[in-house]
């Protein structure tokens, strides 16, 4: 504790480290107490700025996340001000995918990051058994309680503790579309399920290909389907599949499956045909469907808000060229899956508690949002500082979801199930699009893949 | 020897011995104890892991990946660098050209792999591989001009063998509409015309096939011409009577044909050649050639090696025995497997072991060539290990592999060994 620092301060850096020293114990009823002091002090003090933090001069933080070219730089920008604030120096460690196996490693040199970034559920639940994971101070609690909702909160937390902190959100129920070509081919945003289906073969007649699917990379084809699951066997049957407590073989996968098969079967309707969308990896997907006039490869990609990184990519202007629509419903109501990212601290430290605290505070979410690909879990965060209209619809809609929305159901479950390449959910649905009439050999090889996986 | 000796000879080997036993031997016994303990390393399980790595249908696929790549690999490359060596002794510009086979050796195999990587794009107008083979194939068989036409909604047509076939028999003197959509304006002939109805004609079949679609107007009038809709110049139309072909005829550019009288009471067929899809080239990529095609990203950059080292050897082979041949009358190829083989055997020794040590710890090629959809059929073992230890987070099945992969060198090492000794004491 250094002693130059003013009085006011002092307090607010006590009651912080007073609020670790106390979860450290496990107090829950502690926390609670010291949490509604440091809030207020906070509001108090907030003059210009909506988050006070500690003076940290001299201090040095290490802060490890996936992201890389423009992501990257965006979150470094978030640092700077950071940095700006505290005085301490922030560095960015690079670190690849999958990101807990190099937390590992790194904590197994006994040289882990202050903070990291986890981009799944399943990673934050693993670094937590690992007992790698320190859970959120007070005043980043704070900060959660005023600007987050119950369900963002809910998926950073383990067994009710709350570790993490999600910063930045990604919707991925979209379908981004070339709008030169529905222009052309009288085409409509659709609804539901069933008015994709016609507007396809709207766009089919016209001469384009209707869909553009990234095949090759297999968390674009779990997203396909957790988007028709969410919202034909709804979010309660979601959350068990997830859990697996019920079984892949289950009457409700067979339907998604089947629904998803009259559009992956018709080889009309995929550019490349299946053999094509198997080879075809996501930045090519967006590409080849903003690209070459009204004469694109395809009309319609699939996937999140970050496909508008992509589109930046092309001469295509978002929001007159590449236009979007919410993915539409193919039950009663219309799937909200999101994914994010969650910074998660390390180390006991006073450095990457304060972090946490920003990264909770609208003030570091406007950082980024103003640069653009950037969704924000913020709900207090003025939807003005989007930087275009398409952002701000997609952040608009997904904070009015409220808690409705349901998270990536590969991101939550073992990693070797949802997220490795040529295994688990990646590769059986990529078998899928390769042969869409084996609705059962897809739900047995699902199973029997989640079955390994949910036991180790 | 004395003893103040043997401890300077032992002092310097210290430094030697310690590197070589913190960075070989060392990790290898690591490697050894890991891959008999559990994923944790807490509990011992034995040979549990390797049983592992025989029964997992993903290293399975890899041991077996791996086998076809010592096998093939090595050999045809020695075999291309052997051709080239020969053959570029006796050409004028031979080193210019050996510069140019050499060539790859100079990039990366991170970069080769990225270079093949576009040049076995499934597109035609993106990768080289299928951009030749389709040229190719066009040339001798013509693609159609209408492919991806299809009837729209309601459509008096329906689909018959890659063709399409009016529902009801038509009459003399009723003009015929047979509407399709789906053909891309920029695919459209150049000759195509507005659309126009055909005239009554009370002795023939006469109608109209054209594109039954406006841009950014949509279908307009369903199944009848609206004013910027083209014809299908060129569209062969054919009447059939109880499976028999009684006329056919061909649209003029504004979509309209004429068929005698004799079509009367026929079903009129749009046939199959009218939309045969164009040849997309080999699906390079897909599960079954893509070992192959990294087999043959390998050989691009391999056989330079190859090539130097056996005309680095066809330099030492003796002039005048192979003039001696060529005076009593042995004939080129003669010469060839007669002389030049024998006498290079020990360098075609040489690189084939050097590669197929080479080949055995395979990696970024196939990392960075192979798409997602089939990593896991061009999966090998050095790739395997790598996904274990960091993707999977097995570093027990991923130190089983590479116990495998250091069994598997071992014998070739000792081949080696052994030549080079007698070699030697020659």
């Amino acid at each position: 504790m250094r002693t130059t620092l003013r009085t006011g301060k002092l307090v607010v850096s006590l009651v912080a480290v007073g609020a670790l020293a106390l979860t450290a114990c496990g107090d829950g009823g502690g926390d609670a107490d010291n949490g509604g002091n440091g809030g207020k002090k906070n509001n108090g003090q907030g003059g210009g700025t909506s988050v006070e933090l500690p003076q940290l001069k001299g201090q040095k933080l290490e802060v490890a996340a996936v992201w890389s070219g423009p992501e990257q730089d965006n979150f470094k920008k978030v640092l700077t001000e950071f940095e700006k604030r505290t005085g301490a120096e922030v560095t960015f460690v690079p670190a690849q995918d999958p990101i807990v196996n190099f937390l590992g490693s790194k904590i197994a040199g006994g040289d882990p990051p202050d903070v990291a970034m986890l981009p799944q559920p399943g990673a934050i639940a693993q670094a937590v058994k690992n007992k790698w994971a320190k859970p959120v101070g007070t005043e980043a609690q704070a900060q959660l309680d005023k600007n987050y909702t119950q369900g963002w909160k809910d998926v950073g937390a383990v067994d009710g503790e709350q570790y993490g902190v999600y910063f930045k959100a990604a919707n991925k129920s979209l379908v981004w579309y070339n709008n030169a070509v529905f222009e052309n081919a009288g085409a409509s945003e659709p609804k539901t399920w069933d008015e994709l289906m016609d507007q396809a073969r709207t766009v089919y007649d016209s001469g384009v290909t209707p869909f553009s699917v990234a095949g090759a990379d297999g968390w674009t084809l779990t997203d396909w389907f957790e988007n028709v699951y969410l919202s034909q066997a709804g979010p309660e049957k979601y959350d068990q599949l997830a859990r697996h407590e019920i079984k892949w073989t289950d009457p409700s996968v067979k339907e998604a499956l089947t629904t998803l098969g009259k559009l992956f079967g018709n080889k009309d309707y995929l550019a490349g045909g299946q053999d094509g969308a198997l080879q075809t990896e996501f930045p090519t997907s967006v590409t080849q469907t903003f690209t070459g006039g009204d004469q694109p490869k395809a009309a319609m990609v699939f996937e999140g808000d970050f496909v508008a990184v992509n589109i930046g990519q092309t001469d295509a202007e978002i929001g007159t060229d590449a236009k979007v629509f919410p993915f539409p419903a193919v039950g009663d109501d219309a799937p909200v899956v999101t994914g994010g990212d969650a910074a998660v601290a390390l180390k006991d430290s006073q450095g990457a508690q304060a972090l946490l605290t920003f990264l909770a505070s609208t003030d570091a979410a406007e950082i980024w949002a103003k640069q653009g690909g950037f969704i924000s879990p913020n709900k207090e965060m003025d939807p003005a500082t989007y930087p275009n209209d398409v952002l701000r619809d997609i952040g608009t809609a997904l904070i009015a979801s409220g808690d409705d929305f349901r998270f990536d159901m590969s991101d939550q479950t073992p990693q070797a199930f949802g997220g490795a390449p040529g295994k688990g959910m990646w590769k059986a649905l990529q078998d899928f699009l390769k042969n869409p009439k084996d609705v059962d050999g897809t739900q047995r090889q699902l199973e029997s893949d989640a079955a390994k996986a949910y036991k180790s | 020897m004395t003893r103040t000796r043997k401890v300077v000879a032992a002092l310097f080997l210290l430094p030697a011995l310690v590197l070589l036993g913190a960075l070989v031997l060392y990790p290898i016994g690591y490697s050894l104890v890991r891959s008999l303990f559990d994923q944790a390393g807490d509990s011992f399980t034995g040979l549990d892991s390797y049983q592992e790595v025989f029964t997992e249908d993903a290293t399975r696929t890899a041991l077996k990946n791996t086998a076809i790549w010592v096998v093939v690999a090595p050999a045809v490359a020695t075999t291309l660098g052997l051709i080239f060596a020969v053959l570029t002794e006796r050409v004028r510009w031979g080193t210019a050209f050996k510069l140019v086979v050499f060539m790859p050796m100079a990039i990366s195999m991170l970069a080769s792999g990225i270079i093949f990587r576009l040049v076995y794009e499934q597109d035609p107008e993106r990768g080289v591989a299928n951009a030749v083979l389709v040229g190719v194939h066009d040339t001798f068989a013509e693609s159609s001009a209408f492919p991806k036409a299809h009837p729209g909604r309601e459509s008096p047509l329906a689909e018959e063998g890659g063709g399409f076939v009016t529902r009801d028999p038509v009459r003399v003197g009723e003009p015929v509409a047979l509407p399709l959509v789906g053909v891309a304006p920029d695919k459209m002939p150049g000759s195509a015309r507005p659309a126009a109805a055909a005239e009554t004609d009370p002795g023939k079949v006469t109608g109209t096939t054209w594109q039954d679609f406006t841009r950014g107007k949509g279908v307009g009038t369903l199944g009848g011409i609206d004013a910027e809709e083209l014809g299908y110049p060129g569209m062969r139309v054919e009447a059939v009577k109880d499976g028999t072909v009684v006329d056919s005829a061909r649209a003029g550019p504004d979509g309209t044909f004429t068929l005698s009288g004799a079509a009367d009471g026929a079903l009129l067929r749009l046939p199959e050649s009218n939309f045969r899809e164009p040849y997309r080239g080999a699906s390079w990529l897909g599960p079954t050639l893509v070992t192959p095609a990294v087999i043959g990203s390998y050989l691009w950059i391999w056989s330079g090696f190859a090539m130097v080292l056996i005309a680095a050897g066809l330099a030492s082979v003796p002039r005048e025995l192979l003039e001696a041949a060529r005076v009593d009358g042995a004939s080129e190829w003669q010469v060839f497997s007669r002389i030049t083989v024998p006498v290079l055997t020990p360098v075609l020794a040489v690189v084939l072991v050097t590669l197929m040590i080479n080949v055995m710890k395979i990696f970024d090629l196939v990392f960075i060539i192979a798409p997602g959809s089939s990593r896991d059929d061009a999966n090998v073992l050095a790739l395997e290990l790598y996904d274990q230890a960091f993707s999977k987070g097995r570093p027990d099945i991923a130190s089983a592999i590479a116990i495998l992969l250091l069994l598997l060198v071992i014998p070739v090492m000792i081949f080696n060994m052994r030549r080079l000794r007698r070699e030697a004491k020659r």
